[in-house]
């Protein structure tokens, strides 16, 4: 599979990542050369093989449903660009 | 090596001791905990030129140095009681700014202690400084840093700056260079083993869970595992012992008890089994890589281990499986970096426009290519091509060593396909770099354990590692083999030459 100009404006508004007109077609190659290379998996045959999710413990640990943490509004909010009154600031999304 | 830097490395006494050697100096008042931290305090400024540091909290070292001294003369002293470490920038340390060497993560000051950084804390190390890495430990060669890149204290005959290897780059110059008695690194394809083997040092990726990820700044989440940057196989064995244990707060770390890791390197492998997986000998490979792996293989047998040929048939599909799950999952954990609660923020007039705008300027090339692939291999209607696709083969893959470790107690492959490389030579074509992660990133894969052990220069005289493999939560067999596979070696660090 390979990808066209339309997708790559896609996933880069997905990613919310900037892929304009001058560097669309650049951004196209590079990724279908790694695209390429991980084409090889078609040669696996995975017929009846489980997707394997990852390495850990095959069930989740329990706690009790008590809090354990919080109550720093201030520590919560200490690197954030823009704060007022206890909240993070955006711009505006509502008009 | 330029002059500045042989002077610093040779210049303290203090500062070639081992770890556990320095551990079993304080503890017999031979040296105090300050005047070792003095020391390495000035070997760290004298090795500036590497790089390797990003920070350098020499305040918060004495301070602790001088607690320690104290906690020793009162008979209290942790496993690594004043001892000055090096922490790799991906762990958060509460008040000493994090950045995972991103513009994104800019002036990022934690509220909070990585479980990994505060297990060392508790077993009393002394904290030297935060070292550069690969932007958000995406990287091989330590070149994708928003901070620069590292310089290899190793220097080839030819004389060209070398890349440390990546992503823990910073943390295997500052041990190789003695501008540190260890380091923590993190492991996601090989970032721990890989720059271990390019500077002559040992580094080890414990088993998946082994330690906490709690407070680590997250690359691929299922791969992701933090371990020791060490001189020596025993001070590894020292490092992740204090590093290691469950913790409530990653649901993914064991339950798992801690064996006493030192205790295990016996240097007894009679009997042993020892498999060489042939799929590992690839066309085309470094001559001198091959016959040092040979050469390798003959000194375990030659302690008493036996050799085994096996077989591991999905090797070849590691590196593309690789290359579609950690980016998937980077792409979803560097989804929370959008200016709004941390880090960078770049204004815009719309929400959207300050995300997009935030992660154009925060994010460096190589991680902005990864989000892109992962977002497209997790997009709708390519999930199962890729996606899903990508954790079947893992799962064989997986399955492949657990065949194999019905016969055999360990592995033995080398670290890396090559040595490592001159800065101005690095590949351009991003697969080429991948491919230094080509015998490391089936263990991250399978969560298994493994270690580089360096085991022998080339013909340039740089350091070259080999790699033992065990099963999970074997971390004991492998460090035994690893210390006998030391043993053998006689590889003669940089500090000593």
């Amino acid at each position: 599979m390979s990808l066209d100009l339309e997708t790559v404006k896609r996933i880069a508004f997905l990613s919310r990542l900037k892929v304009d007109d001058t560097r669309a077609e650049a951004v196209r190659d590079d990724l279908n050369n790694i695209l390429g290379f991980i084409d090889q998996l078609n040669e696996v045959d995975t017929e009846g093989v489980a997707p394997m999710v990852g390495v850990g413990a095959q069930e989740m640990p329990m706690r009790e449903d008590v809090v354990s943490d919080g109550g720093y509004v201030d520590r919560v909010l200490a690197n954030s660009p823009e704060t007022a009154a206890n909240m993070f600031v955006v711009p505006k999304v509502v008009e | 090596m330029t002059q500045a830097l042989a002077k610093a490395i040779s210049q303290s006494e203090l500062t070639k001791l081992t770890l556990s050697q320095a551990r079993d100096g304080l503890q017999k008042g031979e040296f105090t905990s300050v005047e070792l931290t003095k020391d390495y305090i000035q070997a760290m400024e004298q090795t500036r030129e590497l790089n390797g540091y990003i920070l350098e909290t020499p305040e918060v070292a004495l301070g602790q140095a001088a607690i320690s001294d104290k906690r020793i003369q009162e008979g209290k002293a942790g496993t690594l009681e004043g001892l000055p470490i090096a922490m790799k920038d991906l762990f958060c340390t509460r008040d000493i700014r994090t950045t995972a060497c991103s513009n994104i993560l800019d002036n990022f000051v934690p509220q909070y202690e990585s479980t990994v950084s505060q297990n060392l804390a508790n077993a009393g190390s002394v904290l030297l400084g935060k070292t550069n890495m690969d932007e958000f430990a995406m990287g091989s060669a330590n070149i994708t840093s928003a901070f620069g890149n590292v310089v290899n204290p190793w220097i080839g005959a030819d004389g060209k700056p070398l890349t440390p290897g990546g992503s823990s780059g910073g943390s295997s110059a500052v041990v190789a260079a003695g501008s540190a008695l260890a380091a923590t690194g993190t492991d996601t394809g090989g970032s721990i083993r890989q720059p271990a083997a390019f500077t002559g040092v040992v580094g080890m990726k414990p088993t998946y869970g082994r330690c906490s990820r709690w407070g680590t700044v997250a690359f691929a989440s299922s791969l992701d595992q933090a371990g020791p940057i060490a001189r020596t196989v025993r001070d590894a064995a020292i490092m992740l012992e204090a590093m290691a244990g469950h913790d409530p707060k990653d649901s993914t770390s064991a339950m798992h008890e801690v064996p006493n890791f030192e205790a295990a390197l016996t240097g007894d492998i009679r009997g042993l089994k020892v498999g060489i997986p042939k799929e590992y000998r690839m066309e085309g490979m470094d001559p001198e890589i091959e016959s040092l792996w040979q050469q390798g293989a003959n000194w375990l047998r030659e302690a008493g281990a036996e050799i085994v040929d096996v077989t591991l048939p999905h090797t070849k599909y590691s590196l593309p499986a690789y290359y579609v799950l950690a980016p998937a999952e980077c792409s979803s954990n560097l989804a929370r970096y959008d200016g709004v609660r941390y880090g960078l923020r770049v204004p815009g007039n719309t929400l959207d426009e300050m995300y997009q705008n935030t992660r154009d300027q925060g994010f460096g090339d190589e991680v902005k290519r990864r989000i892109l692939i992962g977002t497209y291999v997790l997009s709708a209607g390519y999930y199962d091509a890729y996606y899903l696709k990508a954790q079947r083969v893992r799962n064989l893959i997986a399955q492949d060593f657990k065949k194999v470790f019905e016969s055999v107690d360990v592995l033995l492959t080398p670290t890396a396909p090559n040595a490592a490389f001159p800065l101005d030579e690095k590949p351009t074509d991003p697969l080429v770099m991948y491919l230094n992660d080509i015998f490391t990133v089936p263990a991250n894969l399978a969560g298994l354990p493994g270690i580089s052990v360096p085991a022998g220069l080339n013909q340039k005289g740089l350091p070259l590692g080999l790699q033992l493999v065990g099963l999970a939560f074997g971390e004991n067999v492998v460090f035994r083999a690893a210390g006998v596979l030391e043993a053998a070696a006689q590889f003669q660090p940089l500090l000593a030459r």
